[in-house]
């Protein structure tokens, strides 16, 4: 019987980088993953596919729509199978480095279906059946999360698709219909609006994307509208009637009223994620999950002993990111070391165009908690980068405590605004003030000067705007 | 070899400076003799040596600020006097590293806490940090201004010093000095604070000591003075009117049920306030000889910060300097201070006749946040009473 000294049931973002830190830290480490491929949800059926087909159509939009005002003249066309293509080559790359990664760090990858099998056990059963049984002086639950299924609206991955049925639809459908205005909705409703399908976003909530700043939710569906997706919120979905061409759905408002029907090519359920612990042995050692399905857990700690939790399964942000950090963490822990993450600090991007991005409270939170703050704002249109780029939508939000000017909270919507959002999380990880961000130099001209403009509209001196 | 360790500073005293050390490098030195003076903000303490030897090295010289548990020097263990150690390898002796962490330096700091510090002149790296791995937030140095800005006494100090002509002479404040500037006017910008007056016949005292002086010393081996009386009156009248042994916190009074005189001594260094502790529970001689004891301590400088902590009341007695009327400040965060005078022959009208009397003017200085005009007068009077008429503080009257 193999002896670890960490065994981690998963081996997506969360499980993924545990292995690779107990390696680095020198402990004898097993990562158990049952897909045929690392990288969990994320890689295989998330994140990163989600996003080559999102920069593949934005591009092929940006030539149709936006070239001509440059000067670039011509019509493109999308053959689908080559953009799934480049899309799975791309992921298979990735999985297949994070295969390297833990053998440069000395991790046994062990490919079948973990369990825990009673204190400091762990049983894996491979592809042919047979199972094998490992011993561990501390198991890791890194199981992730799926998508949670909508009574009366079956998922077939044919006609009605979950987040990654989405990802490799075989045509372009003329009508689509998405459930749910969150993030991973209003993405793959995206991307295929882009490719020319009708897409139609139904909402059970009378507003997009619960979480997000209450003006940025605002911004971005007035953006999204004028993109050409059509809401309608407040509205719940009744049933389902899939076809061999299309579905038929059955619509009320949530306030009650009067149903209709609304038909269209696809349908698809991103109504949120749920945990993933069925089948775990939990119950061998005496974990209960809560009402939702979480594993509860103090600094990754759960009930049981020598048995942690990271990532979706527990509680916290459902983000690969916030997964890896508790993956560090929960290791450094088991190695003796301190290991903590501020989820207060863990960042949200909508991938979209134009991004969403955000970091710390919202307004809405600040006002419900009674902190006194001031804000500082910028607008893309007055940001020279911005400008020559024709991409003026958006602005930047910065929150800061009404007494100290420490960072609150920062919210972003405007072009690529995901990949400056970190700057944002270093500042506030290090408790800056938003005058620390406006007395340092930004390069011109670049989006991120306004990161900087916005920091300085706080105490009032916005200078370009 | 033997390091020469700062010692532990007492509660609420966060560093010390070197005042004067008493041996040179190469000097021999016993074990517990006196090798090094101190001073913080409440009393100058002595650090003796840790060993028979040699002065090696001193690593905190004359001036420096220390802090607990600083590396002040090094007894070099045995060598006779008459060898001194050669200056040069001492000089040469690798510097140990500090034991404190150095602050981050200028470049570490926050764009707004670097801004900050330039326009006011703000020592960023005192400032205790809230940020990640202690780092000083804006937050911090603008809260560190604030506190700056209520310690008035200390920003004068701190800023342009003015040129000094030539028949001036600039003088640096000892430790001492500082505290009980900013002290007092700590006091006078917190407390609302007035005095009230009053005056005492000290005939009856003054007859029971003529009285029984010689005996008392006799047996108590103390000299019977007024100071026992005056202490005794007002734990009586405190006790009569406790809000004068109260004080505020925060949204709160705390009313103290324990009677601790503080009594103010002159020592050639300042003034300083030892306590008598539970005077209630004291006989005059016993409160004598605490006074007795404090005040040679005082003087020997050999206060100990516990000494001057927690006192609940103060008694000052400008008397003793010829003082014949004042206005005393609070000693914060108490709520009242007893003022006594110089003993005075007055003519006073006494059943229709002018007789000369004894008086001596009281003081009574107090925070009218807590105490009222009624309270302060009827607590003077009762001293008064008391003193003029001391067997009723036998009789508990």
């Amino acid at each position: 019987m193999a002896q670890y000294d960490v065994v981690i049931i998963g081996g997506g973002p969360g499980g993924y980088n545990a292995a690779i830190r107990a390696g680095q830290l020198g402990l004898k480490v097993a990562c158990i993953e049952g897909r045929g491929t690392l990288g969990g949800t994320c890689l295989n059926v998330g994140c990163i596919p989600s996003k080559a087909l999102l920069h593949a159509s934005e591009l092929y939009e940006l030539a149709n729509k936006d070239f001509a005002k440059m000067g670039i003249d011509g019509k493109v066309t999308v053959n689908l199978p080559v953009m799934l293509q480049q899309k799975a080559d791309s992921v298979l790359a990735l999985t297949k480095g994070i295969e390297f990664l833990l053998k440069k760090n000395k991790v046994d990858y062990i490919k079948g279906w973990g369990r825990i099998a009673g204190p400091g056990k762990v049983a894996v059963k491979v592809e042919d059946g047979a199972e094998t049984v490992l011993e561990a002086a501390n198991i890791v639950i890194a199981t992730g999360s799926e998508p949670t299924p909508l009574p009366g609206v079956t998922v077939d991955q044919s006609r009605i698709v979950d987040s990654t049925g989405a990802l490799v639809i075989s045509e372009i459908p003329k009508s689509m219909i998405v459930i749910g205005a969150g993030i991973i909705g209003l993405e793959l409703g995206s991307v295929w609006r882009r490719l020319g399908a009708e897409v139609t976003v139904v909402e059970y909530l009378d507003r997009i994307t619960p979480g997000m700043d209450a003006d940025m939710a605002k911004a971005f569906q007035r953006t999204l509208t004028k993109q050409g997706i059509n809401f309608k919120l407040g509205t719940k979905v009744t049933a389902a009637k899939a076809s061999k061409t299309g579905v038929a759905l059955t619509l009320e408002p949530a306030a009650g009223g009067a149903a209709e029907t609304l038909n269209a090519d696809y349908v698809l359920v991103a109504i949120g994620r749920r945990p993933v612990t069925r089948d775990l042995g939990l119950e061998t050692v005496g974990i209960v999950p809560d009402a939702r399905g979480f594993i509860a857990n103090d600094h990754f700690k759960t009930s049981a002993p020598g048995v942690w939790v990271v990532g979706d399964v527990t509680y916290g942000p459902m983000l690969a990111h916030k997964a890896e950090d508790d993956g560090v963490a929960c290791i450094e822990l088991i190695a003796g070391k301190a290991g903590h993450v501020d989820y207060n600090l863990v960042p949200s991007v909508v991938y979209t165009f134009p991004e969403v991005a955000w970091v710390g409270k919202n307004e809405e939170e600040l006002k419900a908690a009674g902190v006194a703050y001031k804000i500082g704002k910028f607008p893309f249109t007055a940001n020279s980068r911005a400008k020559v780029n024709h991409e003026g939508d958006g602005f930047v939000k910065v929150l800061a405590d009404a007494a100290t000017d420490q960072i609150l909270g920062v919210h972003m919507i405007g072009p690529q605004v995901g990949e400056m959002i970190g700057e944002y999380c270093v500042a506030m990880e290090f408790s800056a003030s938003s005058e620390d961000v406006a007395r340092t130099s930004h390069p011109h001209p670049t989006r991120s000067e306004a990161l900087r403009q916005a920091a300085m509209g706080v105490e009032g001196w916005t200078m370009q705007a | 070899m033997a390091d020469i360790m700062t010692p532990a500073l007492g509660e609420s005293v966060a560093e010390a400076t070197v005042a004067r050390w008493t041996k040179k490098v190469g000097d021999a030195v016993k074990k517990d003799e006196m090798l090094v003076e101190l001073e913080t903000d409440k009393v100058s303490l002595e650090v003796v040596s840790p060993a028979d030897g040699v002065l090696g090295e001193i690593l905190a010289p004359e001036g420096e600020t220390v802090l607990p548990g600083t590396l002040l020097g090094r007894v070099t263990a045995g060598a006779a006097a008459s060898a001194p150690v050669p200056a040069a390898p001492v000089a040469e002796a690798p510097k140990p590293a500090p034991v404190a962490a150095p602050a981050p330096a200028a470049a570490a700091q926050a764009p707004s806490v670097r801004r900050i510090a330039a326009e006011t002149g703000l020592d960023a790296s005192a400032i205790a940090g809230t940020g990640k791995d202690g780092r000083v937030t804006k937050g911090d140095a603008l809260a560190a201004l604030e506190a700056r800005a209520n310690a008035p006494v200390a920003v004068a100090a701190a800023s342009a010093p003015r040129p000094v002509s030539e028949r001036e002479e600039r003088v640096k404040m000892t430790r001492l000095r500082q505290t009980i500037a900013r002290r007092l006017k700590e006091a006078q910008n917190t407390a609302a604070m007035l005095t009230t007056f009053n005056e005492v016949d000290m005939t009856a005292v003054m007859a029971l000591r003529a009285q029984y002086k010689d005996v008392f010393e006799k047996r108590h081996g103390v000299k019977m003075g007024f100071m026992s009386f005056f202490v005794k009156a007002c734990v009586e009248a405190l006790k009569d009117v406790p809000d004068v042994n109260a004080e505020i916190d925060g949204q709160d009074l705390i009313y103290k049920n324990h009677y601790d005189i503080a009594v103010a001594v002159g020592t050639d260094k300042g003034l300083v306030v030892p306590v008598v502790r539970d005077a209630d529970a004291l006989s005059l001689a016993g409160i004598e000889k605490a006074i007795g004891a404090l005040g040679k301590k005082a003087r020997d400088g050999q206060l100990a910060i516990e000494d001057m902590q927690g006192g609940t009341f103060t008694i000052s007695n400008g008397g003793v300097y010829g003082s014949l009327m004042s206005t005393p400040i609070l000693n914060a965060p108490q709520s009242g201070i007893l003022g006594m005078h110089k003993i005075q022959d007055r003519p006073m009208v006494v059943g229709g006749k002018i007789e000369i009397r004894p008086m001596m003017y009281l003081a009574l200085s107090y925070d009218h946040r807590v105490v009222d005009g009624k309270g302060a007068v009827t607590f003077l009077v009762k001293v008064k009473d008391y003193i003029e008429d001391p067997q009723r503080l036998l009789l508990d009257l």
